[in-house]
């Protein structure tokens, strides 16, 4: 073969290679973090691999993926929102309360989705049209959500549900429902985002507001919809979280919005707005449960864990500053 | 005479992209010694290692004939050279005076800050700087540009520098602020500083230095006295080749009146402003910085709607409450800042130049990529924009390239009516040509073009009308022929309109 020609081609891939890391870098480099890790964990205790440690592994934890979609969604766009763990807290308590007092099943699954789009949606209106920025504004329903449900409820534990209640414990071809929920809607998520001309909008919001409204892009009203859709990415969460267990305890799981954010972030999404992906907040969410799982395989304490989350959060921001550094 | 500051050799890269190769510069007392070249040239590179925020991978440099090496720019202030960057480094919340010395404010014998001292000392700084009207507890937030600047040279005077670094100090003032700059810089000429002058602006370098260097692409082309050289043979060590013509201006065939706007108001910023642009006509507004020219461009544009007022698109009258109405009429605009208003920097070309016609380029709700690639290649070949693709990020061209992004972005949005602010602001001298030329051309097919400038060059060169404002209204119009520097530059400055200027 013509040797030139050749060379031609090795450049070329090489060049579509680069630009396949440049572009999805984050992504790659969580799934080569995730990859090394369940080897290493493997290969100290073969238990880490097995098909129930995987299966619970992924299954318990696919609602922050699902969480995190919301929220990367809210910070490409240039907020934030801290409150996502309350509110995640609320909507399943909502959904058992229904469910135990014998609306029908359907209704306390879709009930508090709706409430979370509601919710957001009203947040997104105190951020877009009151102007107040996002972290105040989520900061108060952080209190506010929290504050309601404990003295609402006192914490205490829903029981009884009814057997069909369970969605995250259905199972299709041997694998868990929430699964399937966290790939479906990250890939749907992440399709709309990259080619629908509304998905491209969040990116612009967030990359340099002045500019989008310039072209004619209607941030308020699309700050309002990312925020409801962050609600409606909220209550799938909730459910999945909700279900996954034969009760539910009516309060917040500490540190939850935290896990979401810290999703985003290791995922590749700028914590100033305007770039990443929703696949690299999903994969970073199967990360962190890769990590706190095998803490525990390794005989390592859990405490640990939120070190070790630190340190990645760290790790990934100067990566990101080194890279952007570099593009000048 | 001897060299204050001597460089030799100097090369410094980042990440693999060399950002000046082997560069020697040096600069005597009591010279203004201007650094010229195109944007990426190097010249920021090249002062921010005299300045000590960079550090050079070879080379040397001398301070007064000895050998140093700054690993901060705290070293540099030592050794008495002070700079006064672009994008002034100020602290809004604080006075006028508290920003000239902060971090080296004088201490009473207690040790306490000693503000008799650091207001007595402003105060003389600034008269000395002509500007006696500078309140020194005024807060600098609410200064204009040109007093924001004045308080960032008295704080480099402060520190009794040997060597002053000005890097574009006049790309953002009006004409009599200019003036006033160049002056003191001529002062301090007298009193021995050496001073190192960036600007794009040729007519000031001749004016104003003695000596100019000239960059290109990372290398030292040559340093000359000013009386050697020529605008042309300055222009084509810059760009390595000569250029034609500055201003291209060709005669349009004039068609229907596209844009008509009468009494037009918006709050306290402008009032009483009509005029009218027709197919194939470029309107220029000259104006001091704060006659309300962008102002009006804002509100042509929906961004501050009017008033009150009429504006008439092809006719027919209409309201403009949003930007996205004024792109539905066909109006584009192309912002003053276009880091703040024009471009996305975080994207990439492909995504910046389909933003404003994304629903042109959507098939069933999803974005066509294909087409949207194509039209993104076709643009960059079009425009002339030097990129290595489409998927190039904004951030990384250089001023002129992120224009033509800028202005590829909008005309692919097939206006009618093409508003410009500053279309060339900070753009080096090829790109600008490029851009003149472009505008002649777009003319041509029957644009209507509404241009504000700040240079008067450039609205003269450009024009078929020059329209002046001052203080909020339109003060005189002139056609292409009455246009000179001198009846246009009078306008400028007058308060109100004269009697019999049509």
């Amino acid at each position: 073969m013509d040797t030139a020609l050749e060379t031609g081609m090795v450049v070329r891939r090489t060049r579509r290679l680069g630009r396949f890391v440049d572009a999805y870098g984050q992504e790659l480099v969580v799934t080569a973090a995730l990859l090394v890790l369940m080897a290493v964990a493997g290969t100290v205790n073969r238990r880490f691999l097995s098909e129930t440690n995987l299966t619970s592994l992924f299954s318990g934890n696919a609602y922050v993926a699902v969480a995190a979609i919301g929220m990367s969604m809210v910070i490409i766009s240039g907020n934030i929102d801290v409150s996502v763990g309350s509110l995640i807290g609320v909507l399943a308590t909502i959904s058992g309360t229904l469910a135990v007092k014998g609306y029908p099943i359907w209704f306390a699954w879709l009930f508090p989705v709706l409430v979370g789009v509601v919710v957001d949606a009203f947040i997104g209106v105190l951020v877009a049209y009151a102007r107040i920025p996002a972290i105040v504004v989520t900061l108060g329903f952080l209190s506010i959500l929290k504050g309601g449900l404990i003295s609402a409820t006192q914490g205490a534990w829903i029981a009884n549900l009814p057997p069909g209640f369970f969605i995250a414990q259905f199972r299709v071809l041997g694998v868990p429902s929430p699964v399937y929920f966290a790939a479906v809607l990250t890939i749907l998520a992440a399709l709309w985002m990259r080619y629908s001309a509304l998905g491209r909008a969040i990116y612009a919001v967030g990359g340099n507001g002045d500019a989008a409204r310039a072209v004619g892009i209607r941030t308020k009203p699309m700050v309002v919809f990312i925020f409801a859709l962050n609600g409606f990415f909220a209550g799938i969460a909730a459910i999945l979280f909700g279900t996954q267990l034969q009760v539910i305890q009516s309060t917040v799981p500490p540190n939850l919005e935290l896990n979401v954010i810290t999703a985003s972030v290791i995922g590749g999404v700028s914590i100033l707005g305007g770039t990443g992906t929703v696949v690299g907040s999903s994969l970073a969410a199967v990360l962190f449960a890769a990590i706190s799982s095998s803490l525990i395989f390794l005989n390592v304490s859990a405490y640990w864990l939120r070190a070790v989350l630190g340190l990645m959060i760290l790790a990934t921001v100067l990566a990101d500053m080194a890279r952007r550094r570099r593009i000048g | 005479m001897t060299s204050v500051v001597e460089l030799h050799d100097i090369t410094k890269s980042f990440g693999g992209v060399s950002a000046l190769k082997g560069v020697s510069f040096e600069v005597r007392a009591g010279e203004v010694h201007a650094l010229l070249g195109e944007n990426g040239a190097g010249k920021s590179t090249l002062i921010r290692i005299i300045a000590g925020s960079h550090i050079p991978d070879r080379g040397e440099i001398r301070v007064g004939g000895e050998l140093v090496r700054f690993s901060s720019p705290r070293d540099a202030r030592r050794r008495g050279i002070a700079t006064v960057y672009q994008e002034l480094l100020l602290f809004p919340d604080l006075s006028v005076a508290e920003n000239i010395f902060l971090g080296n404010a004088p201490r009473t014998r207690l040790g306490a800050i000693d503000w008799t001292a650091i207001r007595a000392k402003a105060r003389a700084l600034l008269d000395d700087l002509e500007s006696p009207d500078l309140d020194v507890d005024a807060k600098v937030g609410g200064l204009s540009v040109a007093n924001r600047q004045r308080v960032e040279i008295a704080k480099a005077l402060s520190q009794n520098p040997r060597v002053l670094i000005m890097d574009e100090p006049t790309a953002s003032l009006a004409q009599a602020d200019v003036e006033r700059l160049m002056a003191v810089v001529r002062r301090l000429r007298e009193r021995g500083v050496a001073v190192i002058y960036v600007s794009h602006r040729l007519q000031e370098i001749f004016e104003l230095a003695d000596r100019v260097t000239v960059l290109r692409d990372g290398s030292y082309i040559g340093t000359r006295a000013i009386g050697e050289v020529t605008e042309s043979t300055l222009v084509s060590m810059m760009v390595g080749r000569s250029i034609d013509q500055l201003f291209p201006k060709s005669e349009a065939p004039r068609g229907r009146t596209l844009l008509e706007v009468r009494n037009l108001a918006y709050r306290r910023a402008f009032r009483e402003v009509s005029f009218s642009v027709r197919q194939g006509e470029i309107l220029g507004f000259a104006g001091l910085v704060g006659s309300g020219r962008t102002e009006v461009a804002l509100t042509l544009f929906g961004i501050t709607p009017a008033t009150s007022g009429e504006i008439r698109v092809d006719g027919e009258p209409v309201t403009i409450s949003s930007p996205r109405r004024a792109r539905d009429l066909g109006i584009a605009y192309i912002p003053e800042d276009r880091g703040q208003q024009g471009l996305i920097r975080s994207q990439t070309i492909r995504e910046n130049l389909s933003l404003a016609i994304l629903d042109h380029l959507s098939r069933a709700y999803f974005v066509d990529l294909s087409k949207e690639a194509a039209h993104a290649r076709e643009a960059i070949e079009h425009f002339g924009i030097r990129a290595r693709g489409p998927e190039m990020t904004v951030r990384q061209l250089s001023g002129g390239n992120q224009q033509k992004v800028v202005l590829a972005k909008w005309l692919g949005a097939e206006p009618r009516i093409l508003v410009m602010d500053e279309p060339t602001r900070g753009i080096d001298v090829g790109a600008k040509a490029e851009i003149h030329a472009l505008m002649s051309r777009l003319a041509g097919q029957g644009l209507a073009i509404v241009m504000i400038s700040s240079e008067l060059p450039e609205v003269l060169g450009m024009s078929d009308r020059v329209l002046v404002m001052s203080r909020g209204r339109v003060v005189a119009t002139f056609d292409r022929a009455e246009a000179t520097p001198d009846a246009v530059g009078a306008a400028m400055t007058r308060a109100s309109p004269e009697e019999g200027v049509a």
